[in-house]
């Protein structure tokens, strides 16, 4: 695609051809077909206790999701690090770029890209959600129904925190660095909570799971709020996490939080490149 | 995304808009899904607005409009010769086997997404349904967007428009900033 400019950029085609299937597949497409769904599928994986407990519903009044380092890494510094949290489960999914699960049952091991769940041990309504594994387009709805499928939704409200690079974000004015990070805020029509950031302006969109929990809670008429926030630096960073520190104004109402932050506790779950070379940084 | 219009002359309309691209293994059961909500819900007449590769025409559809039609066999017999009477052209079909003399003739729309698939389900499940598209290519679709839109305004008069003039339509905001953010100013 030719850009106003002349520049040509390669874009994905957003026409689709036409199914040129048979309408009578062969049976070896066929089993490959659902071979192919059956490896993509996604499993949620429940502790024993939570298990059981989910003959009815899991009772949860906030359900807390970070997508992608940043945000997982902010809840982990300043949420999950008391000692009361506990880990009650995790999603396991396999596709071209989260190649996790061909281990079901067993939890991913620490620092490996995945989706975990954690409850409060205290006030064990609150669920956190982290997750720093790729989910394709084809599991998103799965993984969102799934989920959902296993929460009371009576009295449930979700917060999304999600990261986002600014090359994403589109603004008639042109954005300086010295403005990012910073944080846009997108309800669905059930919130009535005053957000504690501008919205997301249009013509700018969610992609990904963000979107996924956004529309599913719009669609059921869940309250959920998303906190987005954009960000120049790929890696997990520090000044990054420490632009999501809005939300802990609600968060403290739940649960007990580290307000204060020394920047070396910051610094653990941020990554400092090595500069392995100059010319590449 | 879909928009309810409300009611205007005792009339109700909806309007579907779908931005993102169907995963191609489900594409069959987007289209049964979505025939029997049209078949349930009782709309008197279905119109799908689409479009296909331009690079794909042959000799003959390179000349003249670029706008075609389908209509179900249902729709013919609500609107009758109209389409025909507007000088509307409805969509070739190709040879199954091209070169081949005698080949059969079947419906080819490339780059139409379900679109063959919802008129081909629309046909069998006797729905009132008229496909109208263009051909048109990658890229910046506006023009294409107001060509279709005003063709289609020809039959159905959605919005009145002065004599030989187009209608003003409402640009979405989804349209803002299609090639990306402001310029820096540091650039020039």
């Amino acid at each position: 695609m030719a850009t106003f400019f002349g520049e040509v950029l390669s874009v994905y085609s957003r026409a689709v051809e036409e199914d040129d299937e048979d309408l009578d597949d062969e049976n070896e497409d066929e089993q490959i077909h659902r071979a192919i769904e059956e490896k993509r599928e996604v499993h949620i994986a429940w502790c024993p206790e939570v298990a059981q407990s989910l003959e009815g519903k899991l009772q949860c009044s906030e359900l807390i999701i970070a997508v992608g380092t940043n945000a997982a890494g902010f809840l982990s510094a300043y949420v999950l690090n008391t000692e009361s949290w506990d880990a009650v489960g995790h999603a396991s999914l396999w596709n071209e770029r989260s190649r996790g699960s061909s281990r079901q049952s067993i939890a991913p091991l620490p620092g490996e890209p995945a989706c975990l769940f954690y409850r409060h041990r205290d006030n064990p309504a609150v669920l956190v959600c982290q997750s720093t594994c790729y989910i394709a387009e084809d599991q998103l709805f799965q993984w969102t129904e799934k989920v959902f499928g296993c929460l009371q939704k009576r009295g449930l409200s979700v917060m999304v925190l999600s990261d986002s690079p600014v090359a994403e974000y589109k603004t008639p004015d042109y954005l300086y660095g010295s403005a990012v990070p910073f944080l846009r805020s997108l309800k669905s029509s059930a919130s009535k909570s005053q957000a504690l950031c501008p919205a997301l302006e249009q013509p700018n969109i969610l992609t990904g799971l963000p979107a996924a929990v956004l529309s599913h809670c719009q669609v059921h008429q869940i309250p959920a709020v998303l906190y987005q926030c954009y960000t120049d630096v790929i890696s997990p960073d520090s000044i990054t996490m420490e632009t999501y520190k809005p939300a802990l104004l609600c968060l403290s109402k739940l649960v007990k939080l580290e307000p204060c932050l020394s920047a070396d506790v910051l610094r653990k779950f941020a990554i400092i490149t090595e500069a392995q070379s100059n010319l590449y940084t | 995304m879909v928009f309810n219009l409300g009611e205007e002359n005792l009339s109700f309309y909806y309007h579907i808009n779908q931005r993102s691209f169907l995963l191609q293994t489900k594409s069959k059961k987007f289209c049964k899904l979505m025939v029997s909500w049209i078949k349930a819900s009782g709309f008197s007449r279905t119109v799908l607005l689409s479009s296909s590769h331009a690079y794909q025409r042959d000799d003959q559809q390179l000349l003249g409009t670029p706008l075609r039609y389908l209509q179900t066999p249902s729709m013919q017999k609500v609107t009758g010769d109209r389409l025909k009477e507007m000088e509307w052209r409805e969509m070739e079909t190709v040879s199954t086997f091209p070169g081949v003399t005698d080949s059969e003739q079947r419906l080819y729309i490339p780059g139409g997404g379900a679109t063959k698939g919802l008129f081909t389900d629309s046909c069998a499940e006797d729905i009132p349904l008229v496909v109208v598209l263009i051909f048109c290519s990658e890229g910046d679709n506006i023009p294409d967007a107001f060509t279709l839109l005003n063709h289609l305004n020809t039959w159905l008069h959605l919005v009145d428009a002065p004599a030989q003039m187009q209608p003003k339509w409402r640009i979405p905001a989804s349209w803002r900033l299609l090639f990306g953010s402001g310029i820096p100013p540091a650039l020039f």
